[in-house]
């Protein structure tokens, strides 16, 4: 047999038998079929989702020319060389330019296409790159803690736990740092996940195109209440996110020193809203601070103490249901409590 | 605890004791946890009990110590290696199963506490890279290349039984840990500052530190032994590309040992140091910088990646072509694949952490260099599949995990250029997808490659083929228990579930959780198939035994040797003059000689080096776990009067009579000639016994 | 290139670096085999070394407000280290000498206990500068970056002191065995050790103190 033919057969067997790939495709056939109603950005509610989902099909695609021969021929061959069976063998058989060059040059070409797509997407959706619209974007700082996040808005001088409001169609910038140790901010239905560390600023932008309510999480595992590390995004229209900053401001409790106490111990929001003597039963135990220090989020970024004196902010409503795991602190303790961090581990004294 | 006592046990309490908390706190969350810690830790005293009391009860101490423990003999030291690993896989698994049927209940609850499951995937995690592929492959390894190579032992026989003390250390702290717990609950990545003194102030994290520093040392050791021995005790004759290609993927395994597993050690180094002096190396404040970590981590961890599964390449490039009868396909092509794979492993490290905000150059670069990785295995696998076509496939037990592998692996492989690409990765960094892909990865690939390999060298080492009925059923269960347990996991990661955690919300999650669940049981179910043929074999052990040396047909040169072989391997150093050296003899009727004349053989003595470093080794570890500076102090000094002490032996060496060499080989030859040779369709049978016929018939060569 | 088929081909060096010479063939081809595994233990020890470098150089800036270079390190002290150090390496280099073309023990052992002479002056030196530091308030716990340097240059200095440790085991050796093959490889190996450390020392001289300093 010529070479050629040897060659053709090879990949001839291609468009044969298809049966043999759906049962280790089933997932992805099942992933198609029920997407809609699948959390998470196989139902994108933001343009980074939307745009992320699109990738991951086209990478898909792109290496299916690889794998699907694969999946395909290999049952073939086995069937068709079997020791019973009569075709030919040829035990020296070892080498065929052609073959060689066909399997060195089909990867080498979809990787040449794939890195000239992946270099042009990873600069399209950087999280560091703003978002353009016809809005200004809406600033938003994140500081996580173990295991809640505070979202401050520096400009409304509002801040909230547990559940996070942005208005639709305008672009968020959110500045990002950790109280604590690493970890990764993330709502899937919007876009992408920035790790967040201590000492360190990361930057993400997102946009909603579509109102509603999405869940947010952290992704990378910080202790026991990891799993409870979680929030609810609203989008709202910009009517609506007037009327939530509004309310805020007027039912929010100041962020002073005894509250910024309790939001640092370790425990997740709901032990931090009872201990601020919330009403838990609330679904989502949401907190609503005003008015916020001003650069709040610069002083826990650099761990420099921070001076509540300054700050114009009256002590918390502190209601009865103190019967959480977090310990609210007494309101006269000022001599330990400068320093944002030292409330919530064993601390190491600073100056040697 | 008084001065005294704290001196003596440092601050290691009574309230280690798994069951301890269980005593104050009552709790029905408490209770079930005590029980199942407390029943772990019960298996592990249990076991070691039972151990001392069989060996004793049969009175092999003696034995035990002389021809086991304290030989430099390769093959039997490998066969320690895959023991430790096979025990190791066993509660790596359970322990899998555990978080299963955890996260198949875990919707707003489950019965682990966040605590134990913490601990359970931290343990897994180490456990499975560093105490079950590690040791397997290092196993697997030191039993073959030697003899592929036409040598007589490794380069540092001596060095090669402190790898493996080491290694035996690291694995005995991580069962310690069951019985005087915590374990970490930091991941087997340990990521700062979650492991730092200030966040994570318990034992847990110092047990991981030092099971962890120990394997890697004992990597260490173990990559030179096997570069150097690659390198300088080939037969004559066995040029590097008349090599088989599983010694190559051993030799590329072993430098990437060599320079990759520095890294880990600096990084669990300077951790170590951050925890025990204060140091501020990856702490949040006084210019600590966690990112380090993180980079030191995966330099060696991607290289790791490639340490764990080019072994299996190399071993599937065997399997493919005996099985199929056929020369392999592309032999320097596979070389230059693999090759092509071992340095492009030290560039992609980063891929590991797109998501720490770097730019997105960085970030693209990355992802191409990782995507490249791609082409020379996408080659691999078609040369294997071209190495099958105008063969003649046997399905054997080996076969089917080489099948399984291939399908498997090609769609693990695509998973992985979607993680590649950053723009997906932001999506499913951290989530269960990765799990799905990295498992994906290694169950098909190195841990299919080591029960391939098993079922392979098995007739090999122990002079009797592995029971086949029940090796197909674990090879089965395997493959199904796979996809049902990690299929899901993709599908489950693509709806944001994040990796570690031990409950969620979302019902959503749940019908996919429990088909992972289920998958659990069956990969358990084929752990008990993998029992059940060790003991149906060993039953079977004399209608099955293959002293002739050849079942399977074999190519390379540990074929042409008896099953199992002598400690010598070779009575003769053997000429090679082509690749498939064996079947090259066969084919021209030169198998099964006797040499014009026998010489005196040296063999490394034996030595209780490996036994001392072993037990010094971990001491030192379980003393600086607990503090208990009298112990790490004495075993650090016991350990350097050792090393010294060695340095002034002079007899490392002992010699066999040529006479004894020539007595044992002609009577293997003498059977050899007694076996009736079989042809391939008899592989399988109890007519079986290690000659095959020669040349194949309707063989168009 | 096959060691079979050239075994015979290959003389005297088939490792760089010193060799036993002419003299010694025999030994030299039966020990080959350690001279060389050392040689790869030498590189990926030099991994390690490099990681910390690196490190090192990351953590400059975390000095966190505390001490940095210019408090604490004297060019004075660090000079006289590297200058005992590299005579060492002469001194090492010297005995070697010895080893390879005579037979003389007694010329090689002086030379070894010079080497060990100016190992200990080297580390005491060390030791001396450490504690200088500590009195400046230059403690490992004060600041990343002292973190980083406690970790990269002591770790040196371990070796150093590992490296003594051998050379005096070695001169036991001698003295139970006298010159067999064992001691003229473990010389050997040691050799190749000190120079290793002496181009270790000469890499933290420039980027440590002379880079801290400028």
């Amino acid at each position: 047999m010529s070479v050629k033919g040897r060659t053709g057969y090879f990949l001839r067997q291609g468009g044969r038998c298809a049966l043999h790939l759906f049962p280790v495709l089933l997932p992805l056939v099942a992933l198609s079929g029920c997407g809609a109603d699948m959390p998470g950005f196989m139902n994108p509610q933001g343009q980074v989702a939307e745009a992320q989902r699109y990738h991951f099909w086209v990478v898909i695609a792109l290496v299916m020319i690889v794998v699907i021969p694969v999946i395909i021929q290999t049952p073939l061959i086995l069937w068709r060389y079997r020791y019973r069976g009569h075709a030919v063998y040829r035990p020296k058989w070892y080498m065929s330019r052609w073959l060689d060059i066909v399997m060195w040059a089909v990867p080498i070409l979809i990787v040449a296409i794939l890195s000239v797509y992946v270099w042009r997407q990873t600069h399209e959706l950087d999280p560091y790159r703003p978002i353009a619209g016809d809005k200004p974007p809406l600033e938003i700082q994140v500081v996580g803690y173990d295991w809640k996040w505070l979202f401050i808005y520096p400009d409304q001088g509002i801040a909230t736990m547990g559940q996070l409001v942005i208005p639709v169609d305008r672009p968020i910038a959110f500045s990002l740092t950790s109280a604590t140790v690493l970890q990764s901010f993330f709502i899937p239905a919007l876009g992408s996940q920035i790790d967040v560390m201590n000492r360190m600023v990361t930057r993400l932008h997102l946009k909603a195109d579509h109102p509603g309510r999405f869940e947010g999480k952290n992704m990378q595992y910080n202790g026991e209440g990891f799993h409870r590390q979680r929030f609810i995004t609203r989008a709202v229209d910009d009517d609506a996110f007037d009327d939530f900053v509004q309310r805020t401001r007027e039912q929010g409790q100041p962020l002073n020193q005894s509250a910024y106490k309790i939001i640092a111990q370790k425990g997740d929001n709901r032990d931090a809203a009872r201990a601020l003597g919330l009403d838990t039963h609330d679904s989502d135990a949401v907190i609503r601070f005003a008015p916020v220090p001003d650069g709040l989020f610069h002083i826990i970024m650099e761990g420099s103490p921070i001076d509540w004196s300054t700050t114009d902010v009256s002590p918390p409503q502190l209601g009865a249901t103190r019967t959480s795991v977090i310990q609210t602190p007494p309101d006269d303790d000022t001599s330990s409590a400068s320093d944002p961090q030292s409330s919530s581990h064993q601390h190491k004294e600073a100056q040697p | 605890m008084s001065d005294a006592t704290s001196l003596i046990f440092g601050r290691l309490g009574w309230d280690a004791l798994p069951f301890w908390s269980m005593l104050d706190d009552h709790s029905a969350m408490s209770i079930i946890n005590g029980v199942i810690a407390t029943g772990a830790a019960g298996m592990v005293v249990l076991g070691i009990l039972a151990a001392i009391v069989l060996v004793t009860w049969l009175g092999k101490w003696k034995y035990l110590w002389s021809k086991w423990l304290t030989s430099p003999d390769h093959k039997k030291i490998g066969i320690m290696f895959i023991v430790i690993a096979l025990v190791m896989l066993s509660r790596a698994i359970i322990e899998a199963v555990f978080m299963r049927a955890q996260q198949a209940v875990g919707l707003d609850g489950g019965f682990l506490t966040a605590e134990h499951f913490g601990e359970l995937f931290t343990t897994h995690g180490t456990i499975m890279i560093f105490f079950m592929a590690m040791p397997f492959l290092t196993g697997i390894i030191n039993y073959v290349m030697p003899l592929q190579i036409g040598a007589r032992d490794l380069s540092f026989p001596v060095m090669n039984q402190i790898s493996l003390g080491l290694t035996a250390a690291g694995a005995a702290l991580t069962m310690i840990s069951l019985v005087l717990a915590p374990f970490s609950t930091g991941g087997w990545t340990g990521y700062p500052p979650f492991t730092e003194l200030s966040y994570n102030p318990g034992a847990g994290v110092d047990y991981w530190l030092w099971a962890v520093t120990l394997s890697t040392l004992s990597s260490t050791l173990t990559g030179i032994n096997f570069a150097v021995t690659i390198f300088k005790k080939r037969a004559p004759g066995m040029t590097l590309f008349r090599m088989p290609l599983f010694t190559w993927t051993a030799l590329c395994t072993a430098i990437l040992m060599i320079f990759g597993m520095p890294p880990l050690t600096v990084a669990t180094g300077l951790l170590a140091l951050d925890r025990y002096l204060d140091f501020h190396m990856f702490t949040t404040d006084l210019g600590g910088n966690m990112m380090n970590y993180v980079n030191l981590l995966w330099a060696f961890g991607h290289p790791e990646v490639y340490i764990l599964i080019l072994p299996p390449f190399g071993i599937f490039s065997e399997i493919f072509a005996t099985f199929s009868g056929k020369r392999i396909y592309g032999y320097k092509i596979l070389v230059i694949a693999t090759m092509c794979i071992a340095i492009l492993s030290f560039t992609v490290w980063l891929h590991h952490f797109f998501t720490m905000g770097q730019s997105a150059h960085i970030n693209a670069a990355f992802g191409i260099a990782t995507m490249l990785i791609g082409i020379p295995t996408g080659v691999k696998v078609y040369d294997w599949m071209l190495t099958m076509y105008r063969g003649r496939i046997r399905l054997s037990v080996p076969m089917v995990y080489a099948i399984g592998f291939i399908m498997l692996f090609v769609l693990g492989g695509m998973t992985g250029i979607i993680l590649a690409t950053p723009s997906v990765d932001y999506q499913v960094h951290n989530s269960l997808f990765l799990i799905a892909h990295f498992h994906n990865m290694l169950i098909p690939g190195l841990l299919f490659g080591m029960l391939s390999a098993t079922n392979f060298w098995f007739p090999k080492a122990f002079g009797f083929r592995l029971e086949e009925r029940w090796g197909y059923r674990a090879a089965f269960c395997w493959i199904i228990g796979f996809m049902l347990a990690f299929f899901p996991l993709y599908v489950l990661g693509l709806m944001g579930m994040p990796r570690r955690s031990v409950a969620y919300f979302e019902p959503q999650y749940v019908p996919w959780m429990i088909t992972a669940g289920i998958g659990a049981l069956v990969i358990l179910a084929a752990l008990l198939c993998l029992l059940i043929q060790l003991w149906v074999s060993i039953r079977d052990r004399h209608a099955n035994n293959v002293f002739a040396g050849d079942p399977w047909d074999g190519r390379t040169l540990e074929w042409g040797i008896s099953s199992p072989p002598p400690e010598y391997n070779f009575p003769v150093i053997p000429e090679i003059y082509s690749i498939d050296a064996f079947m090259t003899e066969k084919d021209r009727g030169q198998g099964w000689q006797a040499p014009d004349r026998y010489d005196d053989i040296e063999m490394p003595a034996n030595s209780a080096m490996g036994v001392i470093i072993g037990i010094t080794g971990l001491a030192m570890a379980f003393g600086l776990t607990w503090y208990m500076w009298w112990l790490v102090i004495g075993a650090g000094l016991v350990t350097l009067v050792a090393v010294i002490a060695r340095g002034f032996g002079r007899t490392t060496t002992r010699t066999i009579a040529a006479c004894e060499v020539q007595r044992t080989h002609e009577h293997w030859l003498e059977q050899v000639r007694l076996t009736h040779p079989i042809d391939r369709s008899l592989e399988q049978t109890t007519s079986n016994h290690g000659r095959p016929v020669p040349p194949i018939e309707g063989a168009v060569q | 290139m096959s060691s079979g088929n050239t075994r015979a081909l290959e003389g005297n060096s088939r490792h760089p670096g010193l060799n036993l010479g002419p003299a010694h063939a025999q030994e030299e081809d039966t020990r080959e085999e350690m001279v060389f595994g050392f040689w790869v233990f030498m590189m990926s020890d030099l991994i390690l070394f490099g990681l910390l470098f690196a490190t090192y150089v990351t953590m400059l800036g975390g000095t966190a407000g505390g001490p940095g270079p210019k408090e604490l390190f004297e060019l004075k002290s660090a000079f006289i280290q590297t200058m005992i150090l590299l005579v060492s390496s002469v001194t090492f280099g010297m005995a070697s000498l010895a080893l390879k073309y005579r037979e003389d023990k007694a010329r090689l052992v002086v030379w070894l206990l010079v080497t060990l002479a100016l190992g200990l002056a080297f580390l005491f030196f060390e030791l001396k500068d450490f504690h200088s530091m500590f009195d400046k308030g230059g403690v490992p716990s004060r600041s990343g970056y002292l973190s980083a340097f406690f970790s990269l240059v002591p770790l040196h200095g371990l070796h150093v002191t590992g490296a003594c440790i051998w050379l005096v085991a070695l001169l036991g050796q001698m003295a139970v065995h006298g010159l067999d093959a064992p001691v003229k490889t473990g010389i050997l190996r040691l050799a190749i050790l000190w120079h290793f450390l002496d181009i270790v020392w000469i890499g933290i001289f420039s980027l440590v103190y002379l880079g801290g300093l400028s």
